[in-house]
């Protein structure tokens, strides 16, 4: 039982953690959202003065801005699919008996853990690379003219690097939930004749469904901010060709020093963000009980 | 009964999944063989077996200070995790131990800051950064990092400790034992494991993180991922140092990870999947 007294220890004991993200959250978000309504550069600060929502549409015409939130959507469904969809077909055969089963497992995980800078640059010189990556080797050694990836497609370009980079962690979640599930079931289902596809439907496929569920959300809400991979390979280009909603702000913020259109971005990106963690919050609230 | 399994087909799987894993290992392999090449072996088309020369791991220090870097991604790393930690702790463990009808509540609100984008607060974090001198500095950064990372830290822990039975707390309790004895004797043993695991986790994501140590170093501060990413512009030869590079920056995070798989599962899915 908590005494009192322990529950006065135990509120002084929350109380660093909490203040600390409460003003973590407050204070820049505020900032943000003040700036957003202001005529700001950091070329010309004298000049500052309030602009309404001028940065807001300023933002919502310019052309790159649509191009921006199509190019975060499809980066981020397509790195989705096939991380989600490769996730699943990976685990499945983890899970199977074979030889060096846990060499496989740390090989599979591996890209995981490999920060983004190098994974990006690791793919755009030594794999993609038009005249000496090892794409152009194989497109040579068939007699195909190598692609110049980053040039022709630069944003599937950067989707199969942030897949590459966040396979291993669908495989690893969904081989978990995969090894959670009752081999007794699995059994039974096999004893009653179930083949291995109405297996997966039936069984697998509902027991791994919260994994699943996780996976995406999760996923989200770290490929809505993808930055640096970008940064180090297309820079955004060629024009706007692979430019997200993070870069465009960075661009706006960073490179041309406006600082009310920036803020306007970042409340924009705080608006999408929110749409997934709603669904995130529920589905790991869930748990809590 | 367990499923008869036939050597062939466990051969199958074997030759299946092991191609699979080599494809999806052979960046990784790769940098490290071209690591050990020649500038121009690099650049002179496919080949898997290097000279074994150290050439570019030296060319890496002598040419660009590779060590200024790997000092940095290591204070950072361990810094803003020591620090997450001192505030966590204390956090997770009232709110294990002495829940209210609130905790709920406010863990659930401390995820919801880790969801917060981080490109949201670039204008004035940036602004705070240069007003206060504390660009390019590994403070910082290590405030930075910290306060990015302990929400899950946080969540990590109460996860961890929740798991302790509070059983043994009041058994201990009727035994006469102080709070101190308590929780030196009972409850800290029992949360080592919990207590390393979200270290190591931490640290992996603080080595890591490429958007705030990018945007607010430029040299004093600027751990191994500025580092890398400042090799994204010269063209030409290059590569063999490129990998050097990448194949220190990325080993001990990679050999960490391989030993925090299972508690890796749990971290990241907030307790979600275990």
């Amino acid at each position: 039982m908590a005494t009192r007294q322990t529950q006065g220890l135990a509120n002084i004991m929350r109380a660093p953690a909490i203040i600390l993200l409460l003003i973590w959250m407050v204070v820049p978000l505020g900032m943000t959202l003040y700036f957003s309504f202001l005529n700001y550069n950091l070329l010309n600060p004298a000049n500052t003065s309030w602009a309404g929502f001028f940065n807001y549409r300023y933002f919502y015409t310019d052309p790159a801005f649509f191009q921006s939130i199509w190019n975060t959507l499809v980066l981020v469904l397509g790195v989705l699919l096939i991380t989600v969809v490769g996730g699943i077909a990976i685990a499945l055969l983890i899970d199977q008996p074979m030889f060096g089963q846990g060499i496989v497992r740390i090989l599979v995980i591996s890209p995981f853990f490999v920060m983004p800078p190098v994974a990006a640059l690791v793919w755009k010189n030594m794999i993609m690379n038009p005249s000496y990556g090892v794409f152009a080797d194989i497109a040579n050694f068939f007699g195909a003219d190598p692609v110049d990836w980053f040039a022709q497609y630069p944003l599937f370009s950067i989707i199969i690097i942030v897949a590459w980079q966040w396979l291993p962690f669908a495989t690893l979640i969904l081989l978990t939930s995969l090894q959670s599930l009752d081999g007794e079931q699995k059994e039974a289902a096999e004893m009653d004749g179930a083949g291995f596809v109405s297996r997966f439907i039936y069984l697998t496929l509902p027991h791994m469904a919260r994994a699943i569920t996780v996976v995406i959300l999760i996923q989200t809400i770290f490929l809505l901010a993808v930055y640096a991979e970008i940064l180090v390979t297309t820079n955004g280009g060629p024009g706007y060709a692979s430019t997200n909603l993070v870069f465009l702000i960075y661009r706006a913020a960073r490179l041309n020093f406006d600082i009310g259109g920036g803020a306007a971005g970042g409340i924009i990106a705080v608006v999408l963000a929110n749409f997934v963690a709603i669904f995130l919050m529920r589905a790991v609230g869930k748990n809590l009980d | 009964m367990a499923r008869a399994v036939t050597t062939r087909t466990k051969a199958i799987n074997t030759a299946v999944a092991w191609t699979i894993a080599l494809v999806i290992f052979f960046p990784i392999l790769y940098t490290i063989i071209t690591s050990l090449k020649t500038e121009s072996e690099a650049i002179a088309g496919f080949n898997l077996i290097p000279s074994f020369t150290i050439e570019s791991y030296i060319a890496v220090q002598t040419q660009n200070d590779y060590f200024k870097p790997f000092m940095n991604s290591v204070i950072l790393a361990l810094g803003s995790t020591v620090l997450a930690l001192i505030v966590a702790i204390p956090a997770a463990w009232a709110m294990a131990f002495s829940p209210t009808k609130h905790t709920k509540d406010i863990l659930m609100w401390m995820l919801s800051t880790k969801m917060m984008p981080a490109v949201a607060v670039l204008v004035p974090i940036y602004l705070i950064f240069l007003r206060t001198g504390l660009m390019d500095t590994r403070i910082g950064l290590t405030v930075m990092l910290m306060l990015i990372n302990l929400p899950i830290v946080v969540w990590m822990l109460y996860t961890y400790f929740r798991e302790i039975p509070g059983e043994i707390l009041e058994a201990a309790r009727m035994d006469g034992a102080s709070l101190w004895n308590e929780i030196v004797y009972i409850l800290t043993p029992m949360a080592i494991p919990g207590i390393a695991s979200t270290m190591l986790l931490n640290i992996i994501l603080a080595w890591n993180e490429s958007f705030w140590t990018i945007q607010l170093t430029t040299t004093n501060a600027a751990p191994l991922t500025a580092f890398i990413a400042s090799f994204s512009s010269p063209q030409g030869l290059f590569w063999a140092k490129l990998s050097a590079a990448s194949t220190l920056a990325i080993a001990p995070i990679l050999i960490m990870g391989w030993f925090s798989q299972k508690q890796l599962v749990r971290g990241l899915t907030f307790g979600a999947v275990k």
